[in-house]
């Protein structure tokens, strides 16, 4: 187990160091000169060639490409993340303003793919190819093929335009939170309640289970007792895989809502070739990602010693 | 040499496929579940509203009519008309073309890279394995939207190169599902006795290790379909895919937002479109996991939308 722990630790290690290579090295795939570009927005006009020098010299662009990333890799992780090209302001309080709008959407509508995902995933489970089942599988799979653009503009034009009932975008109280959330919430819905039903069919399948049902013990015990508690442990655990749904959707949630998130942030800037910003974000999502599977792993194997497979699980 | 023997290779692999299809248990485990016909019939006709539709239709996907602007479905025009009085219909049926095509190329391309990658490292192993595994771990880093989008973003806003960012940061899976199984596969007995019969390397690979990880690849590559659709409409949305006056459904429904309250169709109907394809080829992929690789379960395991 130690041993597991100190080579996926250094592992993860590389692959952090991945990301930052990639994050930074992803702002040369714009073509032509960034300064020109930065400029040219800036200033209106094509920008002279001493303003090009100076931006240049600022910026660090003269420098090789090591030395560039060295030294933004340096200020990087003493917190500075460098400030806006447009938005005269460091990109770790553009960041910090729009952080806690995505955690909340994210945390929403992981909420609403609980509560509905789960007894969803054990009702499909316990009538196993039932027709409540096959309804459950088939819903769950229409849920996870629509497209949050258009879920999103549906529940606007249902409960804004027609009913009036909430904003039609913005961020601000509950009334805000309500259809993002339900948005992102559906696909979420539908891939927890797949999962739930796969690791519970494993688990009525286990011998336990089989015990429990043969001692004669009633049905609902054996679902809610024995069954259900052992399955809802990695369930749990994989629930933090879904940040990356989260973030995957949040970007389009929050650009159709107009929601002053990280997605809407990052899109902007990528418009506006804010390229601090840009590197910024997909820094900070690439970093949460590898380290809550990182966390996600490690729980996994301490909750369920059984699995002992190198590399572990594969988000 | 190495081309022929691997096409020598598919092409048998795809025959002892296509026998297994024919297996009477197989079309039985494929057809007992109606879900899986529901998909195929979904995905065959899709594939012929966007082959055939265009040469039947004798309306053009691009031209204007300012006298007809904002038509709600009619007889004239069946899904009604867009603000600058474009056939819904007409555009629908182009955009079947392009969002399948668009489909088609990215996963080709990400089929072809992650095998590459995955019979390398895999038959490799050592620091080449590691090193080329560690390449994936950061890809997978991040979520794929979110890096396909600032890709295609910093490429600049078009088609192609919102095309290449998904084919570029979606290979990954590929290269780990291949990988893995070529390390199952090569040191089974046929094909260390291969080896040791003195058959080339390149050659072992192509025809014994290659047919090997056909099933799981095929499998991916289905459910793939759907992800990359909603993938690619996703980045037409934000802007950063196809343009107007491009048929293509995300770009579509982005156009439509602005007639929320009059014409509701104008996103509805890309909305459906949507859908129903990336439903009709998840349903199809589930099927066929069931038939081609029994070993792994129903599970999707990412949706980028």
């Amino acid at each position: 187990m130690s041993h597991y722990l100190l080579s996926r630790l250094g592992s993860t290690l590389v692959v952090l160091l991945g990301v930052t290579v990639l994050t930074y090295s992803m702002l040369f795939l714009a073509p032509g000169d960034p300064a020109e570009t930065v400029l040219r927005q800036q200033m209106g006009h094509p920008p002279s060639e001493e303003a090009l020098a100076d931006f240049r010299e600022r910026h660090g662009f003269d420098d090789p490409f090591p030395v560039q990333y060295a030294n933004w890799l340096a200020d990087v992780v003493r917190g500075d993340l460098g400030s806006s090209y447009f938005q005269k302001q460091p990109v770790s309080s553009l960041i910090a303003q729009a952080l806690p709008n995505t955690l909340t959407l994210g945390l929403s509508s992981m909420a609403v793919a609980v509560v509905v995902g789960l007894p969803a995933g054990v009702v499909s489970a316990v009538h196993r190819d039932g027709l409540l089942d096959q309804m459950a599988q088939v819903v769950s799979l229409a849920g996870v093929s629509m497209p949050n653009f258009w879920l999103g503009y549906l529940l606007i034009i249902v409960f804004s335009l027609r009913l009036d009932l909430l904003p039609v975008a913005g961020a601000g109280g509950l009334d805000h939170l309500v259809l993002p959330a339900l948005t992102l919430g559906t696909s979420m819905t539908a891939v927890i309640a797949r999962l739930v039903r796969t690791t519970m069919l494993d688990v009525l399948d286990e011998a336990y289970v089989r015990t429990a049902r043969s001692k004669g013990l009633r049905e609902r015990i054996v679902v809610y007792k024995h069954a259900l508690r052992n399955a809802l442990i990695p369930v749990i655990t994989v629930v933090g895989l879904q940040l990356g749904y989260v973030l995957n959707g949040a970007v389009v949630v929050e650009i159709v809502f107009q929601r002053p998130g990280l997605g809407k942030l990052l899109v902007d800037a990528v418009f506006a070739r804010d390229y601090p910003i840009v590197q910024g974000v997909v820094l900070l999502v690439g970093v949460l990602f590898v380290l809550t599977n990182l966390l996600v792993d490690l729980s996994y194997r301490y909750v369920d010693p059984r699995i002992s497979r190198p590399g572990g699980y594969d988000g | 040499m190495a081309d022929a023997t691997a096409v020598g290779g598919v092409a048998r692999y795809l025959r002892e496929r296509v026998g297994a299809l024919t297996d009477r248990r197989a079309v039985a485990t494929f057809t007992g579940r109606r879900r899986n016909l529901l998909g195929l019939v979904i995905v065959a006709g899709l594939g012929v509203v966007a082959l055939i539709g265009p040469l039947v239709l004798s309306t053009s996907p691009t031209e204007t009519a300012l006298a007809h602007v904002l038509h709600q479905p009619s007889l004239a025009h069946p899904l009604g008309t867009d603000a600058l009085g474009r056939d819904l219909l007409t555009r629908m049926v182009y955009g079947a073309r392009i969002s399948l095509t668009i489909a088609a190329l990215v996963i080709g391309v990400r089929l072809v890279l992650g095998t590459g990658v995955g019979v390398v490292a895999g038959y490799a192993g050592g620091w080449v394995d590691e090193a080329a595994m560690r390449l994936v771990d950061v890809l997978l880093a991040f979520p794929g939207i979110v890096l396909a989008l600032v890709v295609a973003g910093l490429l600049g806003p078009s088609l192609t190169n919102a095309m290449v960012a998904l084919a570029v940061v979606g290979w990954g899976r590929y290269a780990r599902v291949v990988r893995s199984e070529v390390i199952s596969v090569k040191e089974r007995g046929f094909v260390r006795a291969a080896r040791m019969m003195g058959v080339s390397r390149p050659r072992t690979v192509a025809r014994h290790v290659l047919p090997n990880v056909l099933g799981p690849v095929v499998v991916l590559a289905t459910l793939d379909v759907g992800t990359v659709v909603l993938g690619a409409a996703g980045l037409s949305f934000l802007g950063l895919g196809a343009q107007p006056p491009t048929p293509e459904w995300g770009t579509m429904l982005a156009s439509g937002r602005s007639h929320l309250q009059q014409a509701p169709w104008l996103i509805n109907v890309p909305g459906v479109a949507i859908v129903v394809t990336v439903f009709g080829f998840n349903l199809l992929g589930d099927g066929l996991r069931d038939v081609l690789d029994p070993r792994q379960r129903t599970a999707l395991e990412e949706v980028d939308s």
